[in-house]
């Protein structure tokens, strides 16, 4: 089980640091982002572009995760020479973690949940 | 059909404020604006034209023409929204003066006057451009940890200013309000203050009414832009996405929409993506105004593509303000060139050997310098996931360097593939730009003094 089939995800860059919104497609969802969707889950996924602590807030109002990866963008958007210098694409690197833990009941990779 | 005005002076309001979101970056599209103008009896219309990087391009413009450094869409969106903002009563708010706040607001005078809108009253608003007190402050770099004088001189300095100076300016009945670096939630902040005649340090108040600017600053972020994928989150219309407002009242509750007809969708799920767009820590979202709080932000969906924003506070705002300092940054040359099926990934491989021997060899351009990406193959992702076998793969090559000359050698390089680099190469282009790096600095907010001028267009 992907990311991808549980939640949404948005990429913001501030400066060097890479930020990523990760938010439940339904909420019966959330208790199992919020165990298995750790700081060091995501920090391995970007594996040696990370240049420091990653960091996950959690917003259960929402509910979303947020989570900070410090130099992923190495000089951001004014300073790196990358096409994507803001590291817009990266929201969708994170969909594609593997997930650990038992399948979700009720999901189905990609599906628009039902309106509330 | 005009809007009420607000009654005897500011604060005096009671009735919700309507604020349209008309831009959410330089380059954004025109038409959702004007729909907004003319359809959306909006008070206020409010647009966000600036990032780090565009302030610093446009002091880079203002030092080679000092009758430049504004965006330079501004004329544009002038032209197509002021006539419907007069009509309607609709106050203008933007930092779109970049660069020279005084001579957009020269502009926006004669478009005025073009239009035939003698007696717009347009406020300039000015401060923002702080090189002279970093110069003498010499506050430390962030990205440095070094003194601003211990590295290149900056060629600007901008400071984020807040919501003061546009509460001044409204406060003395402007139109049209131009300033250059005003923190971009602090452009929405400003009409509130002014209509409901809040105190600059209610921070609960300043918060939620900073929840409402950063979720309308994107604009079409909220509405699907940003949003969109047509499996997971498919977006209605997406070519003709409509821009989102807010009703918003005394006690600075926000209810958000956008205009029947347009394309787009508002809803829980657009509106929580765009809440932390940008925010690394939603309990302490900084601004001039305001430490703002988002972590208790609820949202309700009132009916279709309207929905309500709760739960924002605020705590004191900063004593430091942030200050944007812009950088010669030398100059990049870039290649593309395309390869496509069979063994396309090691042809594109080949080439940027060739490009990134010949570039250290010939050039003095060490491979250190570029940056090689291979398009279609895991570029995108930084080298994160696998290359996969693409069916074909584009290949770019990048270089900062010092001179436009040595810049032009990367694109050449490139584009010599053609006929003397590996099979099938297709499609080389080349281009090269100037650039500007940008760090960033705090100074004492007591440093920085926000200025209004007020001067009405002429008679066309």
């Amino acid at each position: 089980m992907r990311v991808d089939d549980l939640a949404d995800a948005r990429a913001g860059d501030k400066g060097g640091t890479l930020i990523l919104a990760v938010l439940p497609r339904d909420a019966r969802h959330w208790p199992h982002l919020r165990e298995h969707l750790t700081a060091e889950l995501v920090g391995r996924h970007f594996g040696p572009a990370v240049a420091g602590p990653v960091t996950r807030h959690e917003v259960p109002g929402l509910p979303a995760l947020v989570f900070r990866l410090p130099g992923v963008l190495g000089g951001g958007v004014t300073g790196s020479t990358a096409l994507d210098g803001h590291g817009k694409t990266l929201s969708y690197h994170l969909l594609t973690l593997e997930l650990p833990g038992d399948a979700v009941s009720g999901t189905a990779p990609g599906r628009e949940p039902e309106p509330a | 059909m005009s809007r009420q005005r607000p009654g005897p002076g500011p604060g005096a309001r009671q009735a919700p404020v309507r604020l349209g979101a008309g831009s959410g970056f330089a380059g954004d599209r025109v038409d959702p604006a004007v729909d907004l103008a003319e359809r959306g009896e909006l008070d206020y219309l409010v647009f966000e034209c600036l990032g780090e990087r565009t302030v610093a391009a446009g002091h880079a413009r203002r030092l080679r023409d000092a009758a430049a450094g504004y965006d330079p869409m501004l004329e544009e969106r002038l032209r197509a929204v002021l006539p419907a903002c007069r009509a309607h009563g609709t106050t203008v708010v933007t930092n779109a003066g970049a660069a020279n706040p005084e001579a957009a607001g020269e502009l926006a005078r004669q478009v005025a006057a073009d239009l035939g809108l003698a007696g717009l009253r347009v406020a300039v608003v000015t401060g923002d451009d702080v090189l002279a007190q970093v110069r003498a402050a010499d506050p430390l770099v962030w990205e440095t940890g070094q003194p601003v004088s211990a590295g290149d001189p900056p060629v600007s300095a901008s400071a984020y200013l807040g919501a003061d100076a546009i509460v001044a300016a409204l406060d003395q009945g402007a139109d049209l309000v131009i300033t250059g670096r005003v923190a971009d939630p602090s452009l929405y902040v400003g009409p509130l203050r002014h209509e409901f005649g809040w105190a600059a340090d209610d921070y609960d108040l300043l918060g939620r009414a900073t929840l409402t600017g950063h979720l309308l600053e994107c604009a079409g972020q909220l509405t699907g832009g940003y949003f969109a994928d047509p499996v997971t989150k498919p977006v209605p219309r997406l070519a003709w996405l409509g821009f989102p407002f807010a009703d918003v009242t005394a006690d600075g509750d926000a209810t958000f929409g956008k205009l029947a007809g347009s394309g787009g969708r508002l809803d829980v799920r657009t509106c929580g993506e765009q809440l932390l767009y940008e925010v690394d820590d939603p309990s302490a979202y900084l601004t001039p105004d305001v430490v703002a709080d988002f972590s208790g932000v609820t949202f309700s969906q009132l009916g279709a593509d309207q929905v309500r924003a709760a739960g924002a506070t605020g705590r004191s705002r900063p004593r430091e303000l942030k200050v944007t300092l812009g950088y010669q940054g030398g100059w990049v040359g870039e290649g593309q060139i395309s390869y496509a099926g069979p063994r396309c990934l090691p042809r594109a491989r080949l080439a940027a050997d060739v490009v990134t021997e010949r570039l250290a060899a010939l050039h003095g351009i060490g491979p250190g310098q570029v940056d090689v990406e291979l398009i279609g193959a895991g570029a995108a992702f930084r080298g994160l996931a696998a290359a996969g076998d693409p069916r074909e793969v584009r290949l770019r090559v990048a270089a900062r360097v010092a001179t436009e000359e040595r810049a032009q050698a990367v694109g050449r390089e490139v584009e010599a593939l053609y006929t003397n680099g590996p099979a099938g190469g297709g499609g080389a282009r080349g281009a090269v730009a100037a650039q500007l790096a940008v760090r960033s600095c705090l100074l004492p907010r007591e440093l920085v003094t926000a200025r209004v001028v007020m001067r009405e267009a002429a008679c066309g």
